[in-house]
Order: structure tokens, then C-alpha cells, then sequence
């Protein structure tokens, strides 16, 4: 496997340039854009009411997505890894649908299910349970979308193990739970820790499904992505870059915790 | 040690999941709260007026606590105008609608949201505030344009969007046409050579009426940009050194309608607020808002003080000069009409 020193360096010059253009000189331009006019603008563009009324309403749906998420990810994985059943490929795919379906087409679902035009809308209203174009809307888009993440981390880890460890477990006379709390989870953990990680970072930055059910009140149910798009549009473009780099500098901390967690998983093993 | 840990991580994931049942819980309560406190309001309007609402609510409130001595919150959406009519008959709970048109406003009437017969219950065919189509040139005006038909002259170079995908970019093509109409004495054949000739000198045709004032501003395509009266003085004000705005003689009066939700309102029991916030915008104080915003005001004294701004102009209605917009929609952009016979040939 010996490659001409030529080719090598052509090879690593045009992974870098393109390295460059894709990644490194998007995250500069946002930072130069965000700055331009000077910390006490950077500031100000943060520290508006809306920027933060929609950095809260951002974490609260990502801590609930992934919280939700990671509860049915494991209870799917370990289904589907642990257990033999009828309709089991099927649940796999449908799994998957999240990451095959447009978010938007996603958010029209939402709002066909618990919108105005749907029959089950008049009994919301008697319950006084608004859903969509309201937060618990923007949570179950946040949910619907991340959905795959944690679960897809978990089936190959789980399927690598096998199911010897825990039938040990059963012949020693545990019951279901404690042989998942002390055979199941630690063998997972690392999957785990990554998948939810990729999750946080998916729901951070969901536009599309949350665009289309969060009916854009400011203050109300408008997420950090949704505030840039607004602050875009208002041609206020240092303000847009300025909230813009405060989901770049999540991403960026949520990308070294990944490398943690993989460093540590890696170890582990 | 380890367990430990995990049991942690467990019990926070099934706290949050509480959390969020009791969070939706109380999404419920803050309703309730709405519907006998009648403290909060949502006006649900269109992206252009942003800072006209934004000014305007800031009137509104001390106006309200001065007459009932209640503070209210007034809650703001903005989009296309007609997605957000789509969003107000999809369940959007919008108190008041501001909107572009009357056809997005009639949407939520059809969906039986609004009472018809709303286009009446405010002045001025409910609309408080107009604005028109002006030209935006580059400074000292080079290419000498002044009305309509310098836009045809072979030197000229036009950034409009495209009237099949604009609602924006419908108004100027019906504005053309009138000029086009009243010049040649309603001779068909004449308006249409006109009309061609127009769009031949189209350099962009972009899909958005924003995207032609990227165009035209950040790009520098173009010698005229046929745009929006508030956009145009909208971008004058951020370089006033680098644009100026030409009024032709003749133009279109766009109305943009607002209206009482009466089925979110009566549920709510927010009639009093909204009412009183569309009367409001009436008000000399309000008018004065909107001018400082750039749409031009209803009231003939507030337009007066702002003549330097607002130059005076023919203003043609779509209802006197095309019979309404479902008649001037079928007729002109439509598959087949004018504007595909014109800009196809």
C-alpha cells in the first residue's frame, strides 16, 4: 500500500483545502461577522430578552428530547437486540423514519394531528391543551427528530455483547431489572454517553419541523435557530452571527465531550 | 460506585420526563389564566411590519393601562402573510391578524375564524395604514428615471422578482399595467408591447421580493429596483448615501388589512383588547408610528407632515382598476395569462 509521495501530499492538500472550505473558514466568518462591530454589540445581541427567553426554550427542548430519548432508546435497543419477536425488522425501520422523513414534512404531521383541522382538536380545547404553535409543539419536534440518534448508537454495542452475559444472569435466578441495571447498562454506557451527546447536538439545532409548528412568538416558542433566522431577515446581521456563534460554541463543547466520551470508551474496552 | 452513578443518571432522565408532563400541565393553567385574566394578546402579522409593531405595541400598552388601568402583554409573530393566515386556521390562537391582503385575511374568514363583513368594520376597508410601489435608483439617479416609461428605455436595467412566485412582484406588474392602460388609452395590444418590453429589460428575476433587494443592494445588479414603498425608504435609511427613491406618477394603493379573530377572541374572552388595538391604530399617535415606519398613514394631516417622505401620487386600487384580486390573478398570472403570454413569447 505504498503510494507515490506525490499523490500522498495531493491527497492530504486536497482533504485539507476542502477541510478548510467547508468547516474551518464558515466557523471563522461567523465569528469575524459576529464581532464586526464590537463586544459591547456581541453582548447586547445576547443579553436581548428574546435571545434569551429563546436559548432557554432551546435547552428546555433538548434536555426533554434527549431525557425521552434516551428512555426509548434503550427500551427499543434492548428489544430489538435482546429478543426475538414477530414484526421486529419492521420496528427497525420505522425507527429509522425520523432520519428519512424532511423535518418539515414532520412538523405538517404534528400539525395535522393536534391542529385546528384535526378531530381530536376540540378536546384539546376542552382540556385547555394547546400543543401546536405552542411549546409542548416545539418539544415533540424536537423528539420526533431526534428520535433515532440514541437508539441507532445503542443496537450495534448491544448486538456486538450478545445475550450470553445476561441468559448467565438469568440462570443465576435475577429478574429483568436488576439484570439490566447491572449487566445491560454498564456494558453500554459508552454507546450510551455518545448517543445522547449526538442527540443534544441534533436537538440543538433543529430548524425545519420546529419552524413549521412553533408559530414564531417571540419569547414564546421561538428556539435559538428560529431567532437567527428572524434576526437574518431583519437584515440585522451581526446580531444573527452574534446568536449564531453561541450555537457554534455548544457545538464545539458538545464535540469535545464526544471526544471524550470516545477516548474513555475506547480505554474501557 | 458505578451503579451508583447510573442510578443517578436514571433518576434525573425520569425527572425530566416529569417535569415535562408538569410543563404541559401548565401550559394548560397559563390558558385558563388567559381566558378570565384577559391580560395577553397575540397579533399575528407578516415580516415587513416587525418594527412597526414592535413601536406600535410600545404605544398601545400605556395606552391601555391609561384606560383601564390593565397591563397586558402583546405578543408578536411574524412570516409570509400567508403562512401565517395558514397558521392562524391551523390553530395559530392569533387575537388580531395584520396581514399583507385582504385574500390572506378572507383565508381565516372561510376557515370561520373571522365574521364576515370585516372588511367593514374598520375604517378604510380595515386597512390603517397603505403603501405603494416607488423605484429605488442609485444615487443622483444616472440613468435619469422619473416614471414608468423610462423603464422601457433600452439603457435601463430593472431587478424585479417574478410575478408567478411574488406576491410582492404582482403588485408592480399590475402597477406597470395601469400606468400602461391610462398612457395608451386602454388599447390592449399597446399595454402588452409595453408590458414585454418591461421585462426584457429584467436583468434578475428572483423569486422573493427580498431576494431582488439582495440583488439589487448587496450585489449591485441593476440601475432601478421596483420595490416596496417601506422596503425602498427601509434601505435608503440604511444607506442613505448610496440610493434615492424615484415616485412615478401613477401607482398601485396596497391596503394591508388587519382584523379581530372573533372565534380565538370570544374563547379567550379578549375582545375588549383587540378591538381597542386595531381602533388604536388610527389614533394620530399610532399614525404617526406608522409613518416613522414607512407606511404611509390614513389620516391626511399625519400625511401631510411627512410629505418629504411621502411623495404625493395617482394611487389605483386592485378592486377599481382590476375588479379584485381573484379576477386579476386569473387573468394575469395564472397558467396562460398575461404574464405567461408576455414573458414566454
Amino acid at each position: 500500500m505504498r503510494e507515490p509521495k506525490s499523490i500522498r501530499r495531493l491527497l492530504i492538500f486536497l482533504a485539507a483545502a476542502f477541510l478548510f472550505l467547508m468547516l474551518i473558514l464558515p466557523l471563522i466568518l461567523v465569528a469575524v461577522e459576529a464581532l464586526s462591530k464590537g463586544w459591547s454589540v456581541y453582548i447586547q445581541a445576547l443579553t436581548e430578552p428574546y435571545a434569551i427567553k429563546a436559548l432557554g426554550l432551546t435547552i428546555e427542548a433538548t434536555v426533554l428530547a434527549v431525557a425521552l430519548n434516551t428512555i426509548f432508546g434503550i427500551a427499543s435497543a434492548w428489544l430489538l437486540t435482546k429478543f426475538d419477536f414477530r414484526g421486529k425488522n419492521l420496528l427497525g425501520s420505522l425507527i429509522d423514519l425520523p432520519f428519512a422523513i424532511s423535518p418539515v414534512v414532520a412538523g405538517l404531521f404534528f400539525i395535522m394531528l393536534f391542529g385546528r383541522m384535526s378531530p381530536i382538536y376540540s378536546t384539546l380545547q376542552d382540556f385547555h391543551v394547546a400543543i401546536v404553535f405552542a411549546v409542548p409543539g416545539v418539544i415533540l419536534a424536537t423528539v420526533f427528530v431526534t428520535f433515532p440518534f440514541i437508539t441507532r448508537e445503542l443496537i450495534p454495542v448491544m448486538e456486538s455483547q450478545g445475550r450470553s452475559e445476561e441468559e448467565a444472569a438469568t440462570t443465576m435466578g435475577a429478574d429483568g431489572w436488576t439484570i439490566f441495571r447491572k449487566v445491560t447498562l454498564p456494558n453500554i454506557k459508552w454507546g450510551l454517553s455518545y448517543g445522547i451527546i449526538l442527540c443534544t447536538a441534533r436537538a440543538m439545532g433543529e430548524f425545519g419541523a420546529v419552524s413549521v409548528v412553533s408559530g414564531h412568538i417571540r419569547g414564546r416558542t421561538n428556539t435559538l435557530p428560529l431567532h437567527i433566522e428572524i434576526l437574518y431577515n431583519e437584515y440585522n446581521f451581526t446580531a444573527a452571527f452574534a446568536v449564531a456563534s453561541i450555537l457554534v460554541i455548544l457545538a464545539i463543547v458538545v464535540l469535545i465531550l464526544r471526544n471524550i466520551v470516545e477516548a474513555r470508551g475506547v480505554k474501557a474496552q | 460506585m458505578l451503579s451508583k452513578r447510573l442510578k443517578k443518571i436514571f433518576g434525573a432522565a425520569l425527572g425530566a420526563v416529569l417535569a415535562m408532563g408538569m410543563m404541559t400541565g401548565c401550559g394548560g393553567q397559563e390558558q385558563a389564566a388567559t381566558s378570565d385574566g384577559a391580560k395577553e394578546i397575540l397579533n399575528v402579522s407578516y415580516d415587513p411590519t416587525r418594527e412597526l409593531f414592535a413601536a406600535y405595541n410600545e404605544k398601545f400598552k400605556p395606552h391601555w393601562k391609561d384606560t383601564t388601568g390593565e397591563d397586558i402583554t402583546i405578543n408578536q409573530s411574524h412570516g409570509g402573510s400567508g403562512k401565517q393566515a395558514r397558521s392562524v386556521v391551523e390553530g395559530l390562537e392569533a387575537d388580531v391578524v395584520t396581514l399583507a391582503l385582504a385574500y390572506d385575511v378572507d383565508e381565516i374568514q372561510n376557515a370561520g375564524l373571522i365574521k364576515s363583513g370585516w372588511l367593514e368594520r374598520f375604517p378604510d376597508n380595515s386597512a390603517p395604514y397603505t403603501s405603494t410601489i416607488v423605484f429605488l435608483v442609485r444615487k443622483g439617479n444616472p440613468k435619469g428615471i422619473h416614471d414608468w416609461d423610462d423603464l422601457i428605455r433600452d439603457d435601463v436595467s430593472i431587478i424585479t422578482p417574478n410575478p408567478k412566485t411574488s406576491g410582492g412582484a404582482r403588485w408592480n406588474y399590475l402597477a406597470a399595467w395601469e400606468y400602461a392602460r391610462q398612457k395608451y388609452n386602454g388599447d390592449e395590444q399597446q399595454v402588452r408591447a409595453f408590458i414585454k418590453k418591461l421585462f426584457s429589460n429584467v436583468a434578475v428575476l428572483d423569486s422573493g421580493a427580498r431576494g431582488s433587494t439582495t440583488s439589487f443592494v448587496q450585489r449591485g445588479q441593476g440601475d432601478v429596483l421596483i420595490a416596496w414603498e417601506n422596503e425602498a425608504l427601509l434601505s435608503l435609511k440604511d444607506a442613505p448615501d448610496d440610493y434615492e427613491i424615484v415616485t412615478p406618477s401613477l401607482s398601485i394603493l396596497a391596503e394591508p388589512s388587519v382584523a379581530v379573530v372573533d372565534e380565538v377572541v370570544d374563547r379567550k374572552g379578549t375582545r375588549r383588547i383587540a378591538e381597542e388595538y386595531i381602533r388604536y391604530l388610527y389614533s394620530d399617535e399610532a399614525q404617526n408610528v406608522a409613518a416613522q415606519n414607512f407606511y404611509r398613514p390614513r389620516n391626511s394631516e399625519v400625511l401631510a407632515k411627512y410629505s418629504d417622505v411621502f411623495k404625493p401620487l395617482t394611487l389605483v386600487t386592485i378592486d377599481e382598476a382590476f375588479g379584485g384580486w381573484t379576477k386579476a390573478q386569473q387573468e394575469h398570472f395564472a397558467d396562460g395569462g398575461t404574464f405567461d403570454q408576455i414573458y414566454q413569447k
